[in-house]
């Protein structure tokens, strides 16, 4: 029995023994580290609400832009209207309103023929064109003809409408909606799929609004970011991987890459407008711009990539392709670079989704107009499917909103579906050595 | 002949020059079985042949391109008459555009007068010589380097050697590629800046509280002579970019410590990629979550509350790039936090720490340096992050702390500054060139500070 043990036996009432000092902060402590574990846990449930919140409320919001509101009109080709000369500039918008005159015809006043009018999208009149042009043998016939309604009364079917608000302060009236719910009440008014929203281009109106313009001129970006991205940066990895001598200039090209990686995306916009467009005087608005500027956004997230891939070569197949006689370069195209290839097409697969998704530099190189037209080339105007999404998101209209998120539910489809190509492919090449 | 055949033309005869040096190499080598007298692979001279028949084509080729609108616009504008070239740099601007579009076939703003015809025609003249000049040379120049190369073909030629020569030469362009692109922006955005600072003096710029960077375009017209003073546009982006990370460090952080130091195997990952699918969501669409969804939620509960709250409030912007940040914070955290050897947490245990006392008192300091570097980052991208802000955040310039108040940053001045047609050479343009420089010279240093710390503290536990 030692000293101390002594003591604290003797004077056990004055001194208190150290177990007793713990066992009495025990319960604070283990509740304290209960806390802590549950901090930890709420961090992670808030990151997957707010994930959960961000998909629900646009998938909430975009989903019923999948549907378009349709309207059967009985359309008489009246002959003495369709003139066999000028098919194509007849007067197909009187079409339209004859046949919703015959519908309705207790619209006589100027101002309920307008109202009444406003029901049918302005797109109708294209549509019966179209139909002429295709098939002339209609001329002179009475047939069915589903067309496009307004986007208001898109909105009012699908049920973003408040009917209660007090009439001077609804974009849809009393009588229209009257006249509407007459409609329905017969069938002529249904919700079909929306094609237009996946083979139009740009449009003023919601109704006749697409996105295939957009997802061209994405594609456009895309393809001059690939063809330019992937080679220099593969080539870029490789030398600084397998040739480069260590020395300050490989060290300040590392640096550059590195700090590159991080630099916003808006400043290789501003780089885009002074060099791309103001000094070499490439075309404003066009794909192939946009191309290279997300290329050199790009390169950094690809060389690292790379050269990551290159790094987890091992050795061992370096030394035994240079064992055999193989030169340098012959080591590296034969042996490292097909092992490499994989986590390199991952990590430029994975760049490529980050170019996709990018907004500022496009803004600034000019690919945010206005465009109905789908691009059919490189040098196109043309916008991309991130900036259409920023364009319709600043309209007005209530039906643009989900559209805005039906363009937002492609994109992320669009993005999920790269990565998901990426993880498959790195979990089918990936070898450990 | 438009480029695009060109170009076809161009790699046809270069596919043509590899058949044709292949074929040489055997016929110098002595037939199909002489190749064992050759010094090279026979792939080797069908190569050179494609190198010397391709690239200097290609080159001019690009070349050509680039320089020939600046080239015949001058010949253009050196004939237009006298009093024509007279006109204000504006004025020329616009009839040279006339031009081009003219040229073109595109609409062209006024009529159509005889002079401008005459310059069309001669601008359309001078483009269809150019054109066929540079066919001319370009499929000379394939020609003669594809003829060249050919006669030069022996066994003894070292085809391996210089093409492997030609191939590093090639790697090591596109290694600098990475350092042209730095020098690009550093040179546009600094010579953009400097004409700007001719203007407005530079003191003002970073000290003046008063940003309105509308200018009067007319003499007589009435509206603010402009102030390009940035300090409101700072406080702005320091005030949401302070926001956004409030969300995500703590948020970031725990769940990084969750995840490396309590979850099992299975929650991990489950956990981690569905973090990390934050970080995919493009920006634009945090943008549109923070506009429809975020800013009314906020300004409705404000309300409730009895706050005047903008619909624009930097909160709501500040809050969902807090979001997105958070997988950046909690990635990078998670590395350094793995990165802490097992030795400091047993010695911590065997002392009778609990698994908190550890990673607060052990884990946490040691990992410290690292985690720094990683919310440097972080706040590098909040600052230079646009679109949620371009979107959710406001264009007025108000000077406060406040965060239910509208505020503007640095990007969303960028963006509007420049989005849609403006003169380039306004002060106005200009100064979003010298914001740029801003953002870029703030970025880098945050980048470098948190690089080097990122990397010193890689080196301490290896």
């Amino acid at each position: 029995m030692n000293n101390s043990q002594t003591q604290s036996l003797t004077n056990g009432k004055q001194k208190e023994r150290t177990l007793d000092i713990v066992n009495r902060g025990l319960k604070k402590r283990y509740r304290a580290e209960r806390r802590f574990r549950l901090y930890g846990l709420l961090a992670i449930v808030a990151s997957m609400v707010f994930l959960s919140l961000l998909f629900i409320s646009i998938v909430g919001k975009g989903y019923t832009a999948f549907q378009q509101t349709f309207i059967e009109l009985d359309v008489y080709f009246d002959p003495q209207v369709l003139d066999e000369q000028s098919l194509a500039t007849a007067d197909y918008q009187g079409l339209v309103k004859k046949s919703l005159r015959d519908m309705f015809p207790d619209a006589r006043s100027r101002q309920d023929r307008r109202m009444l009018y406003g029901i049918a999208s302005s797109g109708a009149s294209f549509q019966l064109r179209d139909m002429v042009l295709t098939h002339p043998d209609m001329i002179g016939q009475t047939s069915k003809v589903w067309v496009p309604a307004d986007d208001d009364v898109d909105m009012l079917i699908k049920g973003h409408f408040d009917r209660q608000v007090a009439e001077s302060e609804r974009r849809i009236k009393d009588r229209q909606l009257a006249w509407i719910d007459q409609l329905s009440a017969g069938g002529k008014i249904k919700k079909k799929f929306n094609t237009t929203f996946f083979t139009a281009g740009d449009s003023r109106e919601p109704e006749l609004a697409g996105i295939l313009g957009a997802v061209a001129g994405s594609f456009f970006t895309l393809v001059i970011t690939l063809i330019l991205s992937f080679p220099i940066g593969v080539a870029a990895a490789v030398y600084l991987e397998e040739f480069a001598p260590q020395n300050r200039w490989t060290d300040f090209i590392e640096v550059n890459i590195n700090n590159l990686a991080a630099v916003p995306s808006i400043v290789f916009g501003l780089l885009g407008l002074a060099v791309f467009l103001n000094f070499f005087g490439l075309p404003r608005s066009a794909p192939v711009v946009g191309g290279l500027v997300l290329t050199l956004m790009t390169l950094p997230v690809i060389i690292i990539a790379s050269r990551s891939a290159l790094t987890a070569v091992p050795p061992s197949i370096r030394e035994a392709a240079l064992g055999v006689g193989a030169s340098k370069m012959q080591m590296v195209a034969h042996h490292v670079l097909p092992l490499a290839l994989p986590g390199m097409l991952t990590g430029t697969i994975i760049g490529m989704a980050r170019a996709l998704g990018e907004t500022a530099p496009l803004l600034m190189i000019g690919m945010v107009a206005f465009i109905v037209d789908i691009p059919a080339g490189f040098t196109d105007p043309a916008t991309a499917l991130p900036v259409q999404i920023y364009l319709w998101a600043d309209s007005p209209e209530r039906a643009f909103v989900e559209r805005t998120s039906a363009a937002i539910i492609i994109l992320l489809a669009f993005l999920i579906t790269m990565n998901a190509v990426a993880v498959i492919l790195r979990k089918r090449f990936e070898r450990r050595w | 002949m438009p480029p695009t055949t060109l170009i076809f033309i161009l790699l046809a005869l270069s596919a043509f020059g590899y058949y044709v040096g292949r074929r040489r190499a055997f016929v110098v080598g002595g037939g199909s079985k002489g190749a064992k007298a050759l010094h090279s692979r026979p792939t080797y001279y069908g190569a050179l042949t494609v190198f010397w028949c391709g690239v200097p084509a290609l080159l001019i080729f690009g070349f050509w391109l680039a320089f020939e609108t600046t080239i015949i616009t001058h010949l253009v504008m050196a004939d237009l008459p006298e009093a024509m070239r007279k006109l204000p740099a504006a004025e020329l601007n616009l009839q040279i555009n006339n031009i081009r579009n003219w040229v073109s076939g595109n609409i062209i703003s006024g009529e159509i007068n005889p002079v401008i015809q005459a310059a069309a025609d001669h601008y359309r003249s001078l483009l269809s010589t150019s054109k066929a000049a540079l066919t001319v040379v370009a499929i000379s120049m394939a020609i003669l380097g594809l003829v060249i190369v050919r006669a030069k073909i022996t066994p003894a030629l070292r085809a391996r050697n210089i093409v492997e020569q030609i191939i590093k030469y090639a790697l090591i362009v596109c290694s600098t590629i990475a350092i042209f692109t730095t020098i690009g922006i550093v040179l546009s955005v600094l010579y953009e800046s400097i004409r700007f600072f001719r203007t407005v003096p530079i003191t003002e710029f970073l000290f003046g509280v008063e940003w309105s960077p509308q200018m009067a375009i007319r003499a007589d017209q009435v509206g603010s002579s402009g102030a390009f003073g940035a300090v409101p546009v700072f406080v702005g982006t320091m005030l949401i970019s302070g926001i956004a990370m409030c969300v995500a460090v703590p948020i970031g952080l725990m769940s990084a410590i969750y995840l490396s130091e309590y979850a099992n195997k299975k929650f991990r990952t489950v956990a981690k990629p569905l973090i990390e699918i934050l970080a995919g969501i493009p920006t634009v669409v945090y943008g549109f979550f923070a506009a429809l969804t975020v800013a009314p939620f906020i300004r409705n509960t404000g309300n409730l509350l009895g706050l005047g709250v903008s619909s624009e409030s930097a909160l709501a912007a500040g809050l969902v790039m807090g979001i997105m940040i958070i997988p950046f914070v909690s990635s990078l955290s998670d590395d350094f936090i793995n990165a802490v050897p097992q030795a400091l947490r047993d010695g911590a245990y065997s002392l009778g720490a609990t698994h908190s006392e550890t990673i607060r008192q052990v884990v946490l300091p040691a990992a410290l340096p690292g985690i720094v570097g990683g919310v440097l980052l972080a706040v590098s991208r909040a600052i230079g992050e646009t679109m949620i802000v371009v979107m959710a955040a406001g264009l007025a310039a108000n000077l406060t702390l406040n965060p239910l108040e509208t505020v503007t940053t640095v990007t969303v001045q960028i963006v509007t500054l420049l989005v849609g047609d403006q003169e380039f050479d306004s002060a106005k343009t200009l100064a979003a060139f010298a914001l740029g420089l801003l953002l870029f010279l703030v970025t880098l240093l945050l980048n470098v500070i948190a690089l080097h710390v990122v990397r010193k503290y890689r080196e301490q536990y290896e």
